[in-house]
């Protein structure tokens, strides 16, 4: 897929927490196709102490709108200053990174989608695609607190929403994997979000013998698979995040 | 239309700018954002004789304008390159460099001379400074006799032009720069990386799994323009300068203080498209300055 260099132009920034923001942008020109899983690389400008640009998974994408969105946790000097603009900002940004989640061939697939907090952020995208495509899908969904979950309505509008909070004040008390929708079948899981829940996902998946996506982060520079940073350690290697994933199949991996 | 090119030994580049070896991967990953025709040329991947998977996770951290790095040359050796690679960059009218890394003097030749074997590639960039691998090159690096043996092993072996990249982690790099010229370099590359170190205060641990790192980007500038300006006029052969290039007037500094080309490294992280944008800047900069030819440029700092 062609990656370009664009000027994004903020429409509407919505704080969804004390450190959550939703960006949601545009450009002048009509954006480039992008899949489900992908990310792109924002610059940060005017902050000294940043001088790489940010991976930011892509939230939602809209070619209608000609719109693209981001949900950044505010984590650093690069993040924050992402937080604080407004509308009108630009932002400029590198875009499609990576290669995406696969979509199931048959569409009598059962899709299970495991997030877990901010993590989260990329199978909303991938949550609209398989909307859009007629699948079975059931989201779910896990945070410390009910406070720590984001745009609930805007989820529950795309289907069937499980929630698991370690604390209990939304859905059923403890982490995704003791959640009882995992006693259903299914054939095919997507998950995104802090290493240990991506880890328990992975085996559950193992255990089931259920294909498993999973959507990795790690510290990147380039972006391009130029500089090899961001390597994880495969079965077959170093690979690079940003060009070989950020989505790996458990099976590549030596979890 | 004024003149651009510059010679390095037997390269004739149609302008000064290149890139940074591990910071444009084979160039092809660059293609969606700079026109590599239009580059003097692109210096691809240090390649060893053997596969390396290099260093663990994490590798790079970033550090105020500028990072560390400490990938250990992961690539997948010059037969893969060869076979693989080459290929897919040959047609390129632009010069296509090769940056040869090595843990012994025996691998530096063998890699060199599989290099010289391959028609498309006019040039390799031996490099003896790499901060990141224990016997990485650094070794021969730093001390002015090994540099001049593992240099003068390799000038048997290898027929076309030789740039040899310097660490700048010397007391005096002009020392290992005449050193390398008189065992037969047609030119000096500098600086590679600095050796550096960061530290997570609060998990009271290093950043980088190998503890120590090479340091690039904007605040590595000044450092590497004084040691291309000490070695421009150490050296009679040509300087390739390297060290923070991020703007067109940085490259224009570099030369000004007697490099002949330079180098785009950690910029094309920032910006992919920084190198061709460094091009037409040069262009511009001589017409702005009434200057038929570049070579009115090379060395012309006054002081």
């Amino acid at each position: 897929m062609k990656k370009v260099l664009v000027d994004l132009t903020i429409r509407e920034v919505e704080q969804l927490n004390a450190t959550c923001v939703l960006l949601l942008m545009t450009a002048e020109s009509p954006l480039p196709a992008v899949l489900p899983g992908q990310f792109a690389e924002l610059r940060i400008d005017g902050t000294p102490t940043v001088m790489l640009r940010r991976p930011i998974s892509i939230h939602s994408f809209s070619p209608e709108k000609n719109e693209i969105g981001f949900l950044v946790q505010l984590v650093g000097d690069g993040t924050r200053w992402l937080g604080n603009l407004k509308a009108g900002d630009k932002v400029n940004t590198l875009l499609p990174l990576g290669n995406g989640f696969t979509l199931p061939t048959d569409k009598n697939a059962n899709l299970l989608l495991v997030g877990g907090g901010v993590g989260s952020a990329p199978l909303y995208y991938l949550a609209e695609e398989l909307k859009r495509g007629g699948y079975n899908f059931t989201l779910l969904i896990g945070a410390r607190s009910a406070k720590d979950l984001y745009r609930r309505d805007a989820y529950e509008a795309l289907g069937r929403v499980e929630y698991t909070t370690e604390d209990g004040t939304l859905g059923q008390k403890g982490y995704v994997t003791n959640h009882t929708v995992l006693g259903e079948k299914f054939t095919q899981i997507y998950t995104c979000g802090p290493k240990p829940m991506m880890l328990s996902v992975a085996k559950y998946a193992r255990e089931n013998n259920v294909p498993c996506e999973v959507s990795l982060e790690n510290k990147m520079a380039c972006g391009l698979g130029a500089c090899l940073c961001c390597v994880e350690d495969t079965k077959e290697g170093h690979k690079c995040v940003c060009t070989d994933g950020p989505v790996f199949s458990i099976d590549e991996l030596k979890w | 239309m004024v003149k651009t090119d510059v010679k390095i030994g037997g390269l004739n580049l149609k302008n000064p700018v290149l890139t940074a070896s591990g910071t444009f991967g084979y160039g092809i990953e660059f293609a969606d954002f700079v026109d590599l025709n239009k580059l003097g040329g692109f210096i691809v991947k240090g390649t060893t004789l053997n596969h390396r998977e290099g260093n663990p996770y994490p590798r790079s951290a970033e550090t105020p304008m500028g990072m560390l790095n400490a990938v250990g040359l992961q690539n997948k050796g010059v037969d893969y390159f060869a076979s693989n690679i080459y290929p897919q960059l040959k047609d390129f009218d632009t010069n296509v460099i090769v940056n040869v890394s090595g843990a012994c003097i025996e691998d530096y030749v063998a890699c060199a001379e599989k290099v010289a074997a391959l028609d498309k590639i006019p040039a390799i960039e031996l490099n003896i400074s790499c901060p990141n691998v224990k016997q990485g090159g650094m070794a021969f690096g730093v001390q002015a006799a090994s540099a001049a043996e593992v240099v003068s092993a390799v000038r048997k072996a290898y027929p076309k032009t030789l740039i040899v990249k310097l660490s700048p982690n010397v007391t005096d790099i002009t020392e290992i720069a005449r050193a390398v010229e008189g065992a037969g370099a047609d030119s000096v590359s500098l600086i590679n990386t600095l050796l550096g170190m960061a530290i997570d205060s609060e998990k009271r641990r290093p950043l980088l799994s190998t503890i120590t790192g090479g340091m690039s980007g904007p605040a590595v500038k000044p450092i590497a323009l004084r040691m291309v300006w000490q070695v421009a006029k150490a050296v009679k052969i040509p300087v390739v300068g390297i060290g923070g290039i991020t703007t067109g007037s940085d490259a224009v500094e570099f030369l000004l203080a007697g490099a002949s080309a330079i180098e785009v490294g950690t910029a094309n992280f920032m910006n992919p498209a920084v190198t061709g944008e460094i091009v037409d800047y040069i262009e511009d900069y001589l017409v702005r300055h009434k200057m038929n030819s570049i070579d009115e440029l090379i060395g012309a700092l006054e002081v």
